[in-house]
């Protein structure tokens, strides 16, 4: 018998509905491919227990027909997620025994909605990264590998596994931040859907906080259907967080299948880079061909403040990041290291339970702070964000999506860029600029390149449009064809 | 801009995290390279531009709770993580004002 | 009255600027929905956000925020439209966050003034530079364990109003009547309570010495000092050590200071000594406050009379003097009382009781007018007993003593202690009678010494003891002997 894990998220939900199997056979499978896929390191903790008494409350509910949305279906949860008393460590040493008393609002909806916690995903330290390189936990690996199987690729991050769960088919879908490219660009390494939604659509509170300006969680799946469907779960006006939004949630799922006939795709000029791989060009046009056959009309953009965002971001986000992880002084939760020394205890604690790449950015954003150095760092950075802001809304008054790659290029080898910050920093210029401007993207798996590895093509939408994004990346997945992962080398 | 030892130094006592000689060395080069990558930024004319500080969108504005006691008394919840407590209470080794 | 300090060479002027951190009266913190009562067990007041855990949210307090514009409508200051909430980052075991909450460059209110009401009916204006929303910190606490400090983060979050000066002030009496006034209006809004003795209010003062007409000299913060005493006595040595230091050839270096008030001395900070950068920016968290000016309108509706308005009125409704109607307005239960005592008394009288007896009684047994024994109203009605001849003026201290003992009303008291005044002639005319005829030696001298009189009063007042009418006295006696 095939193992239920190959159901993806709604046909997991349609064989419970339909009694096809049971809550609890769907959860022994997952915790069967959880345990036998740890080579790729994806989890940090399995929570095996807790998905199996779950299942009998939701085996319970199907036999009443009290079922929930997503009643009984396993997920996967980013360690960036604060689980009531499950271990919660940002992947980091600073908070490797911290065991939350308080639930995210965005788990705590998934749980109430019925789904079931499978454990706790690996993510680069604090999301900071973009390769799953820098978590305390290890490197995780991406389960896809080129077409001469040898070298281990990273999945991507800082969502990377959140990314590599899904793409081996571990858990139906999984939760994701995305401060600049986080859920995305993992996605397009792993060859599964990846959606940051609009700032302010998922409530922040209890997400441990990387930029809170840009900081925003969301779903990653097998598909674009299972993708709608989870996001519905998310979302929810928080009170908890100010910057929640008060808009109503549509039905996502329901957006899938709709026309985009006369609907209007730009193609951002910027995003066209020097050297950039004819794979990613022709994937690029590939696309614009398959919005075009569904009726869509393809119009040239520019977004003339393309290039700034990178840099941009790099004071931003560090900035704010500096702030945030203040709190790790190894005096009310997390590593502590001793000293009869307030300050030295503060050094060492910090310089023991950080990374380097954690180090490095607090650092960075300590600098553009400081005294003598804000005015030309950060206000200009901010000011900066005012223009790409600007650029997209204007843009949007003449297109409803923009198309471009998710990344500029496919997966990479383990330790190829982790000496050079800078070249890692790179791997998300098709992406910080969405976060900056605060709006919704999609990555959908679109082709794959001459070593077989997915690529992935980047929607870009209007805020709290999401739905056309849904509808436009449901056309993108039709038209590409796009053959998923069946070799589980992990398990041989 | 360049960023010079002092600089390391000074942000890293900023920042809490003690650095050895080679780490200071190290993140010399680090800091250098980013700072002076960031640095194009100086071409961008903001002259007469506003700054952002958030993305969401300011038509929702700041949203207030009413003033009502809704929250706290659970003195073992917020100490349960703590590295060293004691009836009660965090401990930090002695400050001296 | 000169304000200049003397020193070997020469008269110097002290600058005094204070920083007042004035907790805003509300059940819950500025950014929680914790309690923010005080004197509650350590860590109880405590939730997730005030403890700075991961991934915890500040959401902001409507009626703080209030607060704070009605504090600022009662300085006379500018109500900003916009203000942005900015963290100021530092490192200290109190400070859960690892940065306040504060406002920086566009705080919530802006420039203000107060009148200071110094000795002799003298007023001073004091300007205010601006009023701010903040966070207060947690507590630590150094003496409960040889090598450990205790935090305790009840305070941790509760909501605060700093409000700067100009550095307006130059003497120790301006800055303690400064204090005095601030304290007094926000107690009329109702905005902070100004128990300094709580942490409810609290002053950093700065202060710098220079020669009359030279530039502002270097200055030095002294710390959180937390009563008006205290800060009398920290300006002083502050000022004196600084004119001492300069005079020996010393230079003043820019530090903050604690007062120590055992020694009656100011002392360098240790932990503040490290040079601080504290890397303000706009909180992502919050979004800019923004008001309407129906919404500062509808708060200035609110604000009830202050009190150098209602001291006018006391003057003109109640015909006192100004000097009298400061003192009663100068705090607000004060004029409470005296406006309830005084509706159907003879006012003057009542203000005379009240800044005399009853502030001397409970000065005696450190007492605040809330805590009285006597009440206005009985206050009142004693002020009328006196007022319409039923008692004299000295049986009223006895009948006010009782009173201090007992609060029991003052009709009673005289009823049933036969108190009254005895103002009928043929009673009061026997009795003279009577002393007379047994002193005759006193009644010859008087031809020679009329003061004597006085002594036959004194007579009639102990024969009575001390009912009988005064003005009938003196009359009777005037009729009887000197013909």
């Amino acid at each position: 018998m095939t193992s239920l894990t190959e159901l993806c998220l709604y046909e997991a939900r349609d064989g419970l509905k339909n009694k096809s199997f049971s809550t609890k056979d769907l959860i022994l499978d997952h915790i069967d491919a959880m345990e036998s896929s740890r080579k790729l390191n994806a989890f940090i903790t399995e929570t095996p227990e807790i998905a199996l008494k779950s299942a009998d409350l939701s085996d319970e509910n199907y036999a009443n027909n009290t079922n929930r949305p997503l009643e009984g279906l396993p997920l996967g949860v980013k360690d960036m997620f604060c689980t009531k008393g499950i271990l919660t460590t940002a992947s980091s040493k600073m908070l490797s025994n911290f065991i939350p008393p308080y639930e995210s609002t965005v788990t705590d909806n998934l749980w109430n909605n019925g789904a079931i916690l499978l454990g706790k995903l690996n993510n680069d330290e604090f999301a900071m990264g973009s390769s799953n390189e820098t978590s305390f936990f290890g490197s995780v690996i991406n389960p896809w590998k080129k077409n001469d199987k040898q070298a281990e690729l990273v999945p991507g991050g800082s969502s990377g596994g959140s990314a590599a769960s899904v793409a081996a088919k571990v858990g139906v879908g999984s939760l994701g931040t995305d401060t600049g490219g986080s859920i995305r660009q993992p996605a397009s390494f792993t060859g599964t859907v990846g959606l940051k939604p609009t700032y302010g659509r998922c409530s922040r509170w209890g997400i441990i906080a990387f930029a809170s300006s840009l900081d925003q969680a969301g779903p990653i799946t097998r598909n674009v259907k299972d993708n709608a469907i989870l996001l519905n779960s998310m979302c929810s006006h928080d009170p908890k967080d100010t910057t929640s939004s008060l808009k109503v949630v549509p039905n996502f799922e329901s957006s899938l299948g709709k026309s985009i006939k006369g609907l209007k795709v730009g193609i951002p000029r910027e995003f066209f880079q020097d050297g950039m791989s004819d794979e990613i060009i022709k994937m690029w046009d590939n696309g614009k061909e398959w919005l075009k056959n569904a009726g869509a009309e393809i119009i040239e953009i520019s977004l003339p403040n393309t290039k700034y965002a990178l840099p941009c971001y790099y004071i931003i986000a560090p900035a704010e990041a500096s702030s945030n992880l203040a709190r790790y002084d190894g005096v009310r939760f997390g590593h502590s290291v001793n000293s009869n020394d307030i300050n030295e205890m503060y050094e060492l604690t910090r310089s023991d339970g950080f990374g380097d790449e954690v180090k490095r950015r607090i650092m960075i954003g300590t600098y553009v702070l400081s005294s003598g150095y804000y005015d030309a760092y950060y206000l200009k950075a901010q000011k900066v964000r005012s223009l790409i802001s600007k650029d997209y809304s204007e843009a949007f008054n003449k297109v409803d999506v923009m198309l471009t790659p998710s990344t500029p290029n496919s997966a990479f080898e383990l330790n190829e860029k982790c000496d050079d910050p800078l070249s890692m920093y790179l791997n998300d210029v098709f992406t910080v600029p969405i976060n900056i401007a605060g709006l919704p993207a999609i990555s959908i798996p679109s082709s794959k390149d001459k070593s077989g590895l997915p690529l992935g093509l980047q929607l870009i939408g209007k805020p709290f449009d999401e739905e056309t994004l849904y509808s436009f990346a449901n056309i993108i997945e039709e038209s590409s064809n796009f053959v998923s992962l069946d070799d589980k080398w992990w398990i041989k | 801009m360049s960023v010079d030892i002092d600089n390391v130094k000074k942000i890293a006592k900023l920042s809490k995290i003690s650095l050895s000689e080679n780490e200071i060395e190290k993140f010399l080069t680090d800091l250098n390279q980013i700072i002076g990558w960031v640095d194009q930024l100086t071409e961008v004319d903001t002259e007469k531009v506003a700054p952002t500080f958030s993305s969401f969108g300011a038509e929702e504005g700041i949203k207030k709770r009413s003033d009502v006691i809704s929250d706290g008394g659970y003195r073992e919840d917020v100490i349960s993580n703590a590295p060293k407590s004691e009836e009660g209470f965090f401990l930090v080794p002695k400050v001296i004002d | 009255m000169s304000n200049l300090v003397t020193g070997k060479t020469g008269d110097w002027e002290i600058v005094i600027g204070i920083e007042v951190h004035a907790q805003i009266i509300s059940q819950s913190k500025l950014f929680s929905g914790s309690s923010t009562s005080f004197g509650s067990e350590h860590n109880t007041q405590v939730s997730f956000v005030d403890a700075g855990m991961p991934g915890m949210l500040p959401v902001i307090n409507s009626i703080c925020v209030e607060q704070a514009v009605k504090t600022g409508l009662g300085l006379n200051a500018k109500i900003n439209k916009f203000s942005i909430f900015d963290r100021k980052n530092y490192f200290y075991p109190d400070l859960p966050q690892g940065y306040q909450i504060s406002q920086f460059e566009q705080p919530i209110v802006g420039e203000g003034k107060v009148v200071i009401d110094l000795e002799k009916g003298v007023e001073k204006e004091v300007r205010i530079e601006r009023l701010h929303l903040e966070q207060d910190a947690g507590k630590s606490m150094h003496d409960q364990h040889p090598s450990y400090s205790y935090v305790d983060l009840n305070r941790s979050g509760v909501a605060l109003m700093e409000i700067v000066s100009m550095p307006d002030m130059s003497s120790a009496e301006e800055a303690q009547a400064y204090i005095k006034k601030l304290r007094n209006i926000m107690k009329y809004l109702q905005t902070c309570d100004g128990n300094m003795e709580e942490g409810s209010l609290r002053a950093d003062i700065n202060v710098s010495v220079r020669k009359p007409g030279d530039e502002l000299g270097t200055r030095c913060e002294i710390k959180n000092v937390n009563s008006i005493k205290f800060i009398g006595q920290a300006i002083e040595y502050e000022a004196k050590r600084q004119v001492d230091l300069i005079e020996k050839g010393g230079v003043i270096k820019q530090q903050t200071r604690l007062f120590d008030p055992k020694k009656g001395q100011t002392r360098s900070m240790r932990s503040k000594e490290e040079a601080h950068d504290y890397r303000y920016f706009p909180d992502p968290d919050l979004l800019p406050l923004t008001f309407t000016d129906e919404f500062i309108e509808g708060i200035r509706k609110t604000l009830p009379e202050l009190p150098d308005i209602r001291r006018k009125r006391l003057v003109e409704d109640f015909d006192l003097s100004l000097y009298d109607a400061g003192i009663l307005v100068s705090d607000k239960e004060t004029a409470d009382f005296f406006e309830i005592a005084s509706k159907d008394s003879n006012s003057k009288l009542v203000c005379n009781w009240i800044i005399g007896e009853l502030f001397s009684t409970l000065n005696k047994n450190n007492k605040t007018i809330q805590e009285s024994p006597v009440t206005p109203e009985n206050l009142g009605k004693l002020i009328n007993l006196i007022d319409d001849g039923t008692i004299t003026g000295r049986i009223a201290k006895d009948v006010f003593e009782i009173m201090i003992e007992s609060g029991d009303n003052p009709v009673s008291i005289v009823d049933s202690n036969d108190m009254r005044q005895v103002s009928d002639e043929g009673e009061l005319e026997s009795i003279i009678e009577k002393i007379i005829q047994s002193n005759p030696d006193q009644v010859k001298s008087l031809e020679e010494k009329p003061n004597l009189m006085g002594w036959f009063v004194g007579q009639v007042m102990k024969e009575t003891q001390g009912k009988a009418n005064p003005k009938s006295v003196n009359e009777l006696l005037n009729k009887k002997l000197l013909k």
